[in-house]
């Protein structure tokens, strides 16, 4: 899943088609977005039950009127766990998107403003970066520092952020040509100014899209390193963790709590995945 | 239009496409005819219809285009064309476009790219076909054509590209060449020589051609008659000899005046005031060139006018009579 | 031209790996923990063994020279030994090779076959069939592996039971059916992502104004579509297929676990729960090395299909 803006780049998806105007599809995903992050911000607020208190008697029981989800393998509370997990779910993405756009925005401005050795020391540093598959690099940052989110958002961050630089340096580089740039430098402007002002706020439209779609991606795999068991440590909620916890119900015959764990991955990244190529498709539109 | 022996052959040509649910007029009511071995000129503005004209005849118009009105070519109906009748048409009607670059697959060798037709279409071999297209480049001015057909379109410049392009369109031996703007992409000398060169093989082919241009001086210098179009519409018919200095159409005067001449003393250009209208925005029951033409007259508003004779030629203006030789171009007076 | 393409490629391809083995043993290097207390399980061992355990292990020597002796080991097969299991890492790691090599092999061709054909199919056919690829493919680009894994041993492992839910199986068919599952899983948002691409690949190629000379000279539509749309939508086509091919090998470690399988992707990360760290290197090298050749393999295929390529990179 390392295909990340891979996809963006690669596509030049056609100008033609759906343009202005909100599209459903467009609405419902922004606001599949901010309830997530509603529920990230203040789901142990609204979640009934204490997350992490086992009743094993309770183990695998179904739905009822007070547990809405039901118990799951250890007997704790379904829902409860969903609504705490939302914020370990998401946090860990959120972190690999603000440090990848940061690092790739800067590498990428940096390489096309300077061009000349700059451009070809970063540009040759991300091909070699490039050589490491994201969840392989957070595999073995885990097995280095052990469990936890931080060894895996830090690997994740350093395997995306050659994606991100790339198409960003494309940008930067269309933009860099434009003739109000050379206006501004022979008027004298300072080389920063003219890129926090002019420069980074003309490609904004891009870098938004792209952070969309990275943190649609960087949450796959973050709930793939959280499942393998090298991420966020059990009991902590968290829906990739909750997938694995109840992966034996699977087969036991009582698939709900590893199905709606499942699904809200699968409902969040849905929604930022089709957010980002809506806003990619529109930044293409308008240029 | 009574033409007897016309090769190609358009009858109140009118076509419409969808634009965002709805559908716009593109052509209205568009005749004129070539004749065999005859050399047409078309020429407009940008939006003017010209190029849908071209791709009108060449059953090139995209998916959901309305079309009404007749096109022949040979006597056939051209849109109710199908199989081994469309592919003998594609044969005879050969296209030439305006930017080579693009309508050259990059990934095929201009050898595959000359010979392709020739292969599918006739069954003539490789061998032979490349025979065939060696010889022709070379009557292009492209010398080395063995080498040239294992190049790639990337290897070539524009102006090489496009003499490839008149070769390639020749190799089939069709009977019209329908040439869209052939050089507009080209810089002026390479302009130069690819119209000396298409000029030369039409007459030595004695072949027919739609020459599209926004250059009316141009069109002048290459055609027997040329045909203006404004809006959609056809509004001058004209021998080209005559255009210049005896125009029937305000429009045509206008656009003879609205470009530089370098034998003027005057250093003004004028230009058409006003912009070019497409044909969806043309007014239904006035002439189309009214909100920008300086002979308009009430008698202008009252109706579309119709293609009228005058002079040996056809004009769209119901004051043609009382302009006729008033309508001089101001900078040559 | 062409041909310092390929040079400057094969370079970089080398660059690449000896940086990504630089870093897998520097990070191991870093590790908190101490190779010889690992490798006695913790009993105390005398100063005078210590000595010579060091010798043997080198880890008596600056860390440059013991990267050297590591990389130069490992180019000869030699990857160290297991703590957990006390076996060869290179023998542990030869024997689950074929389970991940046939799980990305199966998943692959899965990818192109139905992924492409998918993709043809909807960029050749605007209408009901495109509409529905789109609507699907775009919820299933979304779906990670894991998930797709346990939905599918629900449907088709506990309720249909038409595959196995567990274990690699015995035999060329019994395997078969063992990975077919697993293969899905791996497949389906690489899938998706593939028909997607491929889909608009053939919509753009085919508005291309080439494709409209060809129809003005009569080009037989079959042949159009072969040789015009189709030949030029390969060059993207390629690239995001090996793109997405590539990055299997990795995600083919979370299919493993989840299936049971005994491949290296699993051995990985039990290796990386145990601590187990020559086995975390040599499969790390392994797989990021096969990351690598599967990219540059790319790249070459580009350069084959797409004759304006002389000395660019592809994602222009």
């Amino acid at each position: 899943m390392s295909v990340a803006a891979g996809v963006s780049s690669v596509t030049k998806r056609s100008r033609v088609g759906r343009q202005r105007g909100f599209s459903p599809v467009l609405v419902i995903s922004a606001a599949v977005i901010v309830a997530a992050a509603l529920v990230a911000t203040a789901g142990p607020l609204l979640a009934p039950y204490d997350p992490n208190l086992p009743q094993l008697s309770q183990y695998f029981v179904g739905p009822s009127p007070e547990h809405l989800l039901g118990f799951d393998a250890s007997g704790r509370d379904v829902l409860s766990r969903l609504l705490y997990g939302a914020r370990t779910s998401m946090i860990g993405p959120l972190a690999v998107t603000l440090i990848c756009m940061t690092l790739g925005s800067l590498l990428a401005v940096t390489a096309a403003w300077r061009g000349g050795t700059y451009d070809a020391v970063i540009s040759s540093g991300l091909d070699i970066v490039f050589a490491f598959p994201g969840i392989l690099l957070a595999v073995l940052a885990a097995a280095v520092f052990g469990g936890g989110l931080v060894a895996p958002v830090l690997a994740l961050s350093v395997a995306y952020t050659p994606y991100v630089a790339r198409v960003l340096r494309g940008a930067a580089l269309r933009e860099r040509a434009q003739q109000y740039i050379a206006a501004l430098e022979v008027q004298g402007a300072s080389s920063i100014a003219i890129c926090l002002r002019h420069l980074i706020p003309n490609m904004l439209h891009l870098i938004v899209a792209q952070a969309t779609t990275l943190f649609g991606y960087a949450m796959v795999d973050l709930a793939a390193i959280s499942f393998l068991g090298l991420g966020v440590q059990p009991p902590a909620a968290d829906w990739g963790v909750m997938v694995s916890e109840n992966q034996q119900g699977i087969i036991q015959g009582y698939s709900i709590p590893a199905l709606a764990a499942g699904l809200c991955i699968v409902v969040v990244v849905v929604a930022f995945n089709i957010l980002g190529e809506r806003l990619y498709e529109r930044g293409e539109a308008r240029r | 239009m009574t033409t007897g022996g016309a090769l190609l052959e358009l009858d109140g040509v009118t076509v419409s496409l969808p634009v965002e649910g709805t559908m716009r007029p593109v052509l209205q009511d568009v005749s004129f005819a070539i004749r065999p071995g005859e050399a047409l000129g078309l020429v407009g503005e940008s939006g003017s219809g010209k190029s849908m004209t071209a791709r009108t005849i060449d059953r090139l118009l995209p998916a959901g285009a309305a079309v009404a009105g007749r096109v022949r070519f040979d006597g056939r109906d051209v849109m109710t064309l199908s199989g081994a009748d469309l592919k003998r048409f594609r044969g005879e009607v050969a296209m030439i476009f305006q930017d080579p670059r693009a309508h050259t697959n990059p990934v095929r060798r201009i050898g595959d790219f000359m010979t392709e037709a020739l292969r599918t279409n006739s069954g003539v071999g490789i061998q032979e076909a490349s025979r065939r297209a060696v010889a022709l480049l070379k009557s292009v001015g492209i010398e080395d054509g063995e080498r040239r057909l294992r190049q790639y379109p990337h290897e070539l410049s524009g102006g090489l590209l496009q003499r490839v392009m008149i070769a390639t369109a020749l190799l089939t031996q069709p009977r019209l060449l329908l040439a869209d703007e052939p050089t507009t992409a080209l810089d002026v000398t390479t302009q130069a020589d690819v119209l000396a060169i298409l000029s030369d093989l039409r007459s030595e082919l004695r072949l027919a051609m739609l020459f599209i241009t926004h250059n009316l001086e141009l069109a002048a210098a290459i055609c027997d008659r040329t045909v203006v179009m404004y809006a959609g519409q056809v509004v001058e018919v004209r021998e080209s000899n005559k255009l210049h200095d005896q125009p029937l159409h305000p429009y045509t005067a206008a656009l003879a005046a609205a470009r530089p001449n370098i034998d003027a003393t005057s250093h003004r250009l004028t230009a058409i005031p006003g912009r070019p209208l497409s044909a969806f925005e043309a007014p239904q029951d006035a002439c189309a060139f009214t909100a920008r033409c300086p002979h308009v007259a009430d008698i202008c508003r009252r109706g579309r006018p119709a293609l009228v004779e005058l002079d040996g030629g056809l004009t769209r203006c119901v004051r043609a009579s009382e302009l006729f030789g008033k309508l001089k171009v101001p900078l040559n007076a | 031209m062409r041909l310092r393409f390929f040079v400057r490629r094969l370079a970089m391809l080398i660059v690449s790996l000896l940086v990504a083995s630089f870093v897998i043993f520097a990070a191991i290097y870093l590790a908190p923990g101490n190779p010889i207390a690992a490798l006695s399980g913790g009993r105390s061992i005398p100063p005078e063994s210590l000595k010579v355990l060091e010798a043997r292990y080198h880890l008596d020597q600056p860390f440059l020279v013991q990267y050297w002796y590591w990389l130069t080991n490992a180019l000869h097969g030699n990857l160290g030994i297991s703590i957990t299991l006390r076996e060869n890492v290179s023998d542990l790691i030869a024997s689950r090779i074929s389970t991940t090599a046939g799980l990305v092999l199966y998943s692959s061709i899965l990818i192109i076959a139905i992924g492409v054909g998918l993709g043809i199919a909807a960029g050749l056919r605007p209408g009901l069939l495109d509409t529905s690829i789109l609507v699907v493919t775009a919820i299933s680009a979304s779906l990670p592996a894991f998930v797709a894994a346990i939905v599918l041993i629900l449907v088709f492992a506990v309720q249909l039971r038409w595959f196995p839910s567990l274990g690699n199986g015995v035999g060329f068919f019994d395997q078969v059916k063992h990975l077919t599952l697993p293969a899905v899983a791996l497949a389906i948002s690489s899938l998706a992502i593939v028909a997607r691409v491929t889909r608009a690949a053939i919509r753009e190629e085919s508005r291309k104004e080439h494709v409209q000379t060809a129809v003005s000279r009569g080009i037989p539509t079959a042949q159009l579509i072969w040789r015009h749309v189709l030949r030029n939508a390969a060059i993207p086509i390629t690239t995001i297929s090996g793109i997405t091919v590539a990055s299997l090998i990795a995600v083919a470690a979370v299919v493993e676990v989840v299936f049971g399988l005994a491949g290296l992707g699993a051995y990985l990360v039990q290796s990386a729960q145990s601590k187990d760290l020559a086995v975390v290197q040599g499969i790390s090298l392994l797989l990021v090395g096969a990351f690598v050749a599967v990219n540059v393999l790319v790249d070459v295929l580009y350069a084959v299909l797409d004759p304006r390529v002389s000395l660019g990179s592809r994602a222009q």
